[in-house]
């Protein structure tokens, strides 16, 4: 028994190793730097709750926390909605529908930055493709990325793009629906609409409850693509948010103690959230074992 | 599983382990056992790079004893300092001149003054300006691989003849502005055709524009943001938003190209005159050759003749980094660029001025820019400026962003935009002091 524990620990090592290296001590040194002054290439000094402090009257670390409140409130039900209704699209028997699986999953592989890029294109008030078709139907069309009015809803609007995990995972989750329970929905006479919602949107709820919290973390943490696109979170920090904060103290500032306070706060953050989402969860997610 | 697969696996895993972190030294230190290796990390990507490389190239035939290994390194200022922190630093980096402050308020780089004096690279060497650039504290940090210096550039194709040339282009803003008034085409919705000039292009100088108007952002140790002077550059900047309309504006710039393309919206005649770098006459000559245009000095306030020739330097520096192997050798290739030649080919090559005090004529005879004797008058110029000499610079330039951008986009006023500014600075300021000058 001893010697299966000892090989067992060994094959693991390397995970081990590799968590206490990347992630642990990481995470634990960010704790302790979040206390001091420390620009990387000095030695950190020990301030008590200083950071703390001024993050409280920082008045841009107050923008960027708005900001991605505002993101996360607006992208996560877009693109729960988004990839619901993908998902019970492509779970109808259609010829062919491995393919059209594939297609809507293929655009959550385009990396970041490349996407980034491609939607600076697409959003291009004078003469992106978007524009182009509002114009088309003789409407005056926004300017996505220069007004900050229309900034925040661009970033909303782009994150639809990334929805096929999520989509794939309610996918699942609509396979798992008991047959069953639809053909007590018919016998009771229940129209489509009645069937979503008594139906197939109560027995997804653990999935909606998963992908909910997957989707507000991931939301307040977003970065690649506002940093590609709003350089400096233009317009007027219009689409400046925590984690690019986080990124300009820590390695444009060269402030990792007050970037590791900015993190930490995040974290407190997403936990509270998370911890909200779960605890609402209790009256409307209905697991199957219950 | 025997003993001896879990060794081979073990054995496995070190080596992965042992690659990971001693892998930068074993490479990278190995290329020339016959030579002192001298890792070079430099920010320039393409033909700018590749100038630069035939200069190390050149240094390395030039001798036989320390080779210059030339990295092309993304993110340079970050991965620099990151890389002093581990310990393994480059032994040469080629950092932006406004970085050269807030690297050595971080202990960053080793202090190059005695090493320069013994090398005759002084005062009188560089062109006073650009030579304030390398010094912070009475030391010298950094020494020049191009500088440069702007001006205002104008296609007279775009103009009314009696103001198409150098001399009889608008030397005052107000005379730029009636001039931006006359030629500027609007729609009959308001959108914009073409603008006779907009101060948010490019938009990479938006903390310099109060300079013009006789204003300063640091002033001695204290924040000068919204002062009389700097408000009215702002209220400067405030009128073009009202003429033409923010939307329009936004919109309008929205369609504007890449700098480095023939969408620029000078080359693509957007605009008819637009602030720029000397080496705007390099992106010229590679994406709409043949293009007529000229360069003339930036304009001053009619009540303030004595800002006129006014112009806001910049530089590419290379430095030592902190904690460097071979700081003889990497500065015995620093020296080498500051030769008179090779700085003057690599400046022509980067369609830039030089920043030596000599320059011989060849140089201005055989550079690509036809208006590079105006741009090496601007550097010696007493109104030649540099950023101000503080570490928190990189903070106040975005401040300085957020303030042009929410004038420009009207939702705050001049003076409501610069006092928050003012603030936000302030508060910067006051806690790099306590927290960094202090130490």
């Amino acid at each position: 028994m001893k010697k299966d524990l000892r090989i067992g620990l060994l094959f693991a090592l390397p995970w081990i190793l590799g968590f206490i290296i990347f992630l642990a001590y990481p995470v634990l040194a960010s704790l302790y730097y979040s206390f001091t002054n420390f620009s990387i290439l000095r030695e950190p000094s020990y301030v008590g709750a200083d950071n703390y402090a001024e993050l409280a009257s920082d008045t841009v670390f107050h923008k960027a926390l708005i900001n991605t409140l505002i993101y996360a409130v607006g992208a996560v039900p877009l693109s729960t909605v988004v990839a619901i209704g993908l998902a019970m699209l492509l779970n109808t028997k259609v010829k062919g529908m491995s393919y059209y699986r594939t297609i809507f999953f293929l655009p959550s592989l385009v990396p970041m930055v490349a996407l980034g890029t491609l939607f600076l294109w697409i959003f291009n008030g004078d003469y992106g493709l978007l524009n182009e078709g509002i114009r088309a139907a003789n409407l005056e069309p926004p300017n996505w990325l220069g007004d900050p009015a229309w900034s925040k809803s661009t970033l909303m609007l782009i994150s639809m793009w990334g929805c096929g995990q999520a989509m794939v995972i309610y996918l699942a989750g609509l396979q798992n629906v008991p047959v069953s329970l639809y053909e007590a929905a018919d016998l009771d006479g229940a129209k489509l609409g009645k069937k979503i919602w008594n139906v197939t949107l109560p027995m997804l709820s653990p999935v909606i409850l998963f992908n909910v919290v997957m989707g507000i973390i991931g939301a307040l943490q977003v970065f690649a693509v506002p940093y590609v696109m709003f350089p400096g979170g233009a317009p007027a920090r219009s689409t400046y948010f925590i984690a690019s904060y986080l990124f300009d103290n820590a390695f444009q500032y060269q402030r990792m103690g007050y970037a590791s306070a900015v993190g930490w706060v995040m974290f407190i953050i997403t936990l509270v959230l998370t911890l909200l989402a779960l605890k609402m969860s209790d009256r409307h997610v209905h697991y199957e074992t219950e | 599983m025997n003993w001896t697969s879990v060794g081979i696996f073990g054995l496995a895993a070190t080596l992965v382990v042992g690659a990971v972190v001693t892998g930068e030294r074993v490479i990278t230190r190995q290329d020339r056992t016959d030579r002192v290796t001298v890792i070079y990390w430099e920010k320039w990507t393409g033909s700018e790079g590749e100038e630069m490389r035939k200069v190390v190239n050149a240094f390395n035939e030039s001798q036989d004893r320390i080779f210059v290994k030339y990295l092309s390194i993304s993110g340079i200022d970050s991965k620099t300092r990151l890389a002093i922190a581990g310990g393994n630093p480059p032994d040469v980096a080629g950092i932006w001149g406004d970085q050269v402050v807030q690297f050595a308020d971080a202990n960053a780089l080793t202090d190059l003054t005695e090493l320069a004096n013994d090398k005759g690279l002084d005062e009188n060497y560089y062109i006073p300006a650009y030579w304030d650039g390398y010094v912070y504290k009475d030391k010298v940090w950094a020494l020049p691989s191009t500088p440069a210096a702007i001006a205002l550039h104008a296609r007279p194709d775009l103009l009314p003849p009696e103001v198409a040339t150098p001399e009889t282009f608008p030397k005052t803003f107000e005379a730029l502005d009636a001039l931006v008034e006359k030629i500027s085409v609007q729609g009959p919705n308001g959108s914009l055709k073409l603008a006779g000039f907009l101060p948010s292009n490019p938009g990479w100088w938006n903390w310099a524009w109060g300079y013009y108007f006789g204003g300063q952002l640091i002033t001695g140790d204290k924040v000068t943001i919204d002062t009389p002077e700097n408000l009215r550059a702002f209220r400067w900047i405030a009128k073009y938003t009202k003429k033409f309309g923010s939307q329009e504006v936004q919109s309008f710039q929205g369609g504007f190209g890449n700098f480095a393309s023939p969408q620029d919206p000078f080359m693509s005649g957007k605009v008819a005159a637009e602030q720029n770098g000397v080496w705007k006459a390099n992106y010229i000559n590679v994406y709409k050759p043949g293009l007529e245009w000229f360069a003339v000095p930036m304009p001053y306030p009619a009540d303030r003749p004595d800002l006129k020739g006014r112009s806001n330097l910049s530089q590419d520096v290379l430095c030592i980094p902190r904690g460097a192997k071979h700081v003889k050798e990497a500065f015995e290739f620093l020296s080498f660029v500051q030769k008179q030649d090779v700085m003057e080919g690599l400046c022509s090559a980067h369609g830039k001025n030089s920043p030596l005090a000599k320059v011989s004529e060849k140089f201005f005879d055989t550079h690509p820019n036809k208006y590079i004797r105006l741009f090496d008058q601007l550097a010696r110029s007493p109104g030649a400026f540099n950023i101000p000499k503080v570490g928190v610079f990189p903070q106040i330039s975005n401040e300085m962003n957020v303030a042009f951008q929410e004038v420009n986009s009207e939702q705050k006023t001049p003076e409501r935009a610069l006092a928050d500014a003012q603030q936000r600075a302030e508060i910067i300021w006051s806690t790099y002091r306590k927290q960094v000058l202090a130490q």
